[in-house]
């Protein structure tokens, strides 16, 4: 069976023929499988949903019990019988429940990666690389200049700064799923034990990771009744971005913006968005992660997602390796 | 290496001039000699390093990846120095066990001769972690951009020390990098560097604005008044044969002038405003004079064109007398006298001006006799030459600033305090014939307006906005509808740089006018009036 045959991208998402299923489909589908639940891949008001029991949760949490009209959990490494079509999820490593997606079918398999990263990371499982004949991966960083370095020196880098600025607050700005919780178990590796003060966008969120075993420490809403201005001197505040371009910023003394985010290692992009401390910390692959990775799957074929797909292609040519980009539409290319 | 990378990717991105100083001082006094002491160097622009051309850096890189990839990765980012930087292929063997100091790296590429250094600079690429590439490129690109003025780092220095600013400045020029005099007396593990060098900068002396009800308490018959003119502070210092001219602030600035440098034929320290022009005929605008301003070196056209001459005020030093403890009246004296065996194409005296009391005097400044005076001075005549801006000795009593009514276009948001507030204003004034106007942006203010005011003008702007870029959100401005704002300015020069022709000098938010309808907000044609005076 040719691989296009298998899966290959309609309106609605990447569609799989023989199974009836698509892959993180952008509008209400039948059956929907689901890698992550980030909200431009898990989105509500499909009839079922097959994902991991954590991303089913997380759904839950943001859309409501409702939010599909089944749910089927998918443990990791368990194979799925959908229509004769086998498929299996495996850890991504992005955020805590995501997936990539095998798909077999008469002796075809391909892997669909959703989004995923290889730095280690304590609030998700592993990536894990999977033998496939095909692989589809992202490329939301997909540019060799895209180059993360270690998480604990960006950590390393806001505690010093929070020493250096004692009299001011800084205000974090993270991705309410998987980044916040990231950079707060981040902190937390670090040696920093003082409260965090959170957004109330991550209060659901991070309870759910806790209640998951994911320790983040003492949180506290970042309210101005839990304290006076003057309280948040020295604070570390943890919210989503686009809270602190608010009117919800002014309780706060003298902020330094910070912005964890993979973005942050274009000089400009902190520029422009007011940033003071960039945080380079990104859930994506870089540039190295995805072409080690491309390699490791020993794939013949690569599709690539959302991203620059271009100089991901263009590298795969070098290497010799078949590469052609999906075009798949709806997915937040801004999303780190 | 890290440290100094890590400085300049936090200095570029803080605007607070108080973070900048945290920042300096926290590097200075955490990070050892030599290194530091090159970094301040590097700062102040007072680092030689053989210059690498951007098209040799991209020859580097070009021969270590894929074109098309590099060409991907340069439109993205758009910056050469940091495309190189994040591309630059590293192999995991490059990583040395030791990251090369600041001071290896200065030291390597100053050793470096024209036909090894792009070899030398790749080596140092090959050896560093992605900032301090960006670091290296910098420095041998030359210019590092990251918003700190040499005077800035000296304050840093002052308070590293916590001594007065003015006295690393009269030093400054003694020293050469990596300053460990300076920073072994500044840390008190060493005596106070001496002054041995020739034609140092004297700290000058400055005068404070005449406040509300300042005037009464002072007798007209204690001071002396001179006109201010609009040129830039220049102390020009000729002793031993080293000829210095230097701003305010104690920069360098001789290479800028160099037709006024060799006319200091003579052994004093001089003060006075820097001026373009023939002092006996006719004294150039501001305008003229920055045809002659932040440059390096200048052609022989352009200063035929823009002669630069020095109308002198103050003398500090004549052959080896400091002059500094004598009263302003015996400074004036032996400076009328000396001023007279200068090139009079080069030096004149700046003129006093006679009166008997302040409202005469105020009539005077009203009314300047020529359009480069901004406002008159007021000296005491009893007064030494003091270093800084003691209160009493000086006044600078202004001519009132111009106004003008302009529309709100567009807000950007502040930083620290002001992260969330539309707190930077770009305003603009109409123009085009009747019936199709439209707003040309003027010019940008942040200030001038309260705390309350800040406020209101923040919820107007989120109440308006039609549009977003980034921290930057454009507001309605049209003929029914728009913000007028009452801007205050120190003049306006002609620039081809911004559409409307004119750039404003100091402009800044005098007075929210709620009340005046966006139409009648002025047109460009009155500020280009201002312009042909």
């Amino acid at each position: 069976m040719r691989a296009s045959d298998l899966l290959h991208p309609r309106p609605e998402g990447l569609y799989c023929p023989p199974g009836d299923f698509f892959i993180d489909p952008v509008r209400p589908v039948d059956r929907a499988l689901i890698t992550h639940g980030h909200s431009d891949h898990a989105r509500s008001g499909h009839r079922s949903v097959l994902a991991t029991q954590q991303t089913l949760d997380i759904m839950g949490l943001r859309y409501g019990e409702g939010f599909a009209g089944t749910t089927q959990a998918a443990a990791l490494g368990e194979a799925i019988a959908l229509n004769g079509v086998t498929v299996t999820f495996h850890p991504a490593g992005h955020v805590l429940g995501s997936a990539q997606i095998e798909v077999v079918h008469q002796g075809s398999c391909i892997v669909a990666s959703g989004d995923y990263k290889r730095q280690r990371d304590a609030t998700c499982e592993p990536f894990e690389p999977v033998k496939c004949d095909v692989f589809i991966t992202e490329a939301t960083f997909g540019l060799p200049v895209f180059r993360h370095p270690p998480d604990t020196e960006e950590i390393a880098r806001l505690l010093k700064s929070t020493a250096q600025f004692p009299e001011r607050a800084h205000l974090v700005g993270a991705y309410a799923l998987g980044k916040a919780q990231r950079v707060m178990r981040l902190l937390r590796d670090a040696g920093y034990d003082k409260p965090i003060y959170i957004h109330g966008a991550l209060a659901k969120l991070s309870d759910y990771y806790q209640h998951q075993g994911i320790d983040l420490g003492t949180l506290e809403p970042a309210t101005v009744e839990s304290g006076g201005k003057d309280d948040f001197a020295g604070a570390i505040v943890v919210g989503p971005p686009s809270a602190f371009a608010d009117r919800w910023a002014r309780r706060f003394p003298d902020p330094i913006s910070c912005f964890a985010s993979g973005w942050m290692r274009i000089r400009q992009r902190a520029k422009q968005g007011g940033v003071e401390l960039p945080l380079i910390i990104s859930d994506h692959a870089d540039w190295d992660e995805l072409t080690a990775t491309i390699r490791e799957t020993g794939a013949e074929e690569i599709w690539v997602t959302h991203g620059r797909e271009e100089a991901l292609v263009r590298w795969c040519e070098l290497e010799g390796i078949t590469a052609r980009p999906l075009h798949l539409v709806g997915y937040e290319d801004e999303g780190d | 290496m890290n440290r100094f990378a890590e400085l300049l990717d936090r200095l570029v991105l803080t605007p607070s001039r108080n973070g900048k100083l945290t920042l300096l001082t926290d590097y200075f006094r955490s990070v050892e000699d030599p290194d530091r002491g090159l970094a301040l160097a590097a700062i102040t622009g007072d680092l030689t390093i053989a210059a690498v051309k951007p098209a040799m850096l991209r020859m580097l890189v070009m021969e270590r990846m894929d074109p098309v990839l590099f060409g991907y990765s340069y439109d993205y980012v758009g910056d050469l120095a940091e495309t190189v930087s994040l591309v630059w292929p590293q192999s995991p063997a490059d990583i040395a066990n030791h990251e090369p100091t600041l001071a290896e790296v200065v030291a390597k590429l100053q050793a470096a001769s024209r036909s090894d250094g792009p070899k030398v600079l790749a080596r140092l690429l090959d050896s560093a972690s992605i900032s301090a590439r960006f670091a290296i490129i910098k420095l041998v690109t030359g210019g590092l951009r990251i918003g700190v003025s040499a005077r800035l780092a000296k304050q840093a220095l002052a308070d590293l020390g916590k001594v007065d600013i003015a006295e690393i400045e009269e030093l400054w020029h003694g020293l050469t990098p990596p300053y460990a005099e300076l920073f072994a007396w500044l840390e008190g593990k060493a005596e106070k560097p001496k002054k041995t060098a020739l034609a140092l900068f004297r700290p000058v002396m400055l005068s404070n604005p005449i406040g509300d009800g300042d005037l009464e308490k002072l007798d007209p018959a204690d001071y002396a008044a001179e006109w201010k003119w609009d040129g830039i502070r220049v102390q020009a210092v000729s002793e031993g044969g080293i000829r210095r001219l230097y701003s305010r602030t104690g920069d360098d600035v001789s290479g800028a002038f160099p037709d006024l440098a060799e006319a200091m034929d003579f052994s004093a320290a001089l003060d006075g405003e820097l001026l373009v022009g023939d002092p006996r005929q006719a004294t150039g605008t501001f305008s003229d004079l920055q045809q002659r301003l932040n440059r390096k070196s200048v052609t022989p056209k352009i200063q035929q064109q823009y002669p630069a001459f020095m109308r002198c005020y103050d003398v500090l030093q004549i052959g080896a007398e400091d002059l500094r403890p004598l009263s302003f009246r015996e400074r004036r004296s032996r400076l009328e006298a000396f001023v007279q065996s200068l090139d009079p194409s080069r030096f004149d005296l700046s003129p006093l001006v006679e009166f008997t009391d302040w409202q005469a005097l105020e009539e005077l400044r009203r009314k300047p006799l020529h359009p480069v005076i901004e406002g008159v001075m007021l000296k005491r005549w009893d007064s030494p030459y003091l270093t800084g801006r003691p209160k009493g000795p000086w006044f600078k009593w202004k001519r009132d600033p111009h106004t003008v009514d302009a529309v709100l276009m567009y807000a950007q948001r502040g930083h620290g305090k002001r992260s969330s507030f539309y707190s930077d204003y770009t305003f603009g004034v109409w123009s085009g014939p009747e019936g199709s106007e439209e707003l040309v942006p003027v010019g940008k203010a942040y200030f001038g307006f309260t705390d309350e005011e800040l406020r209101q003008i923040d919820k107007y702007v989120r109440d308006n906005t039609i549009e977003r870029f980034g921290p930057v959100r454009s507001v309605r401005a049209d003929r029914r509808q728009g913000l007028v704002l009452e801007v205050a300015f120190e003049g306006l020069n002609r620039s081809t740089r911004h559409k409307s022709g004119v750039a404003m000098r100091f402009p800044r938010i005098s007075r929210l006018r709620w009340d005046k309808p966006a139409a009648e907000a002025d047109r460009i044609e009155t500020l280009q009036a201002l312009l042909d005076r």
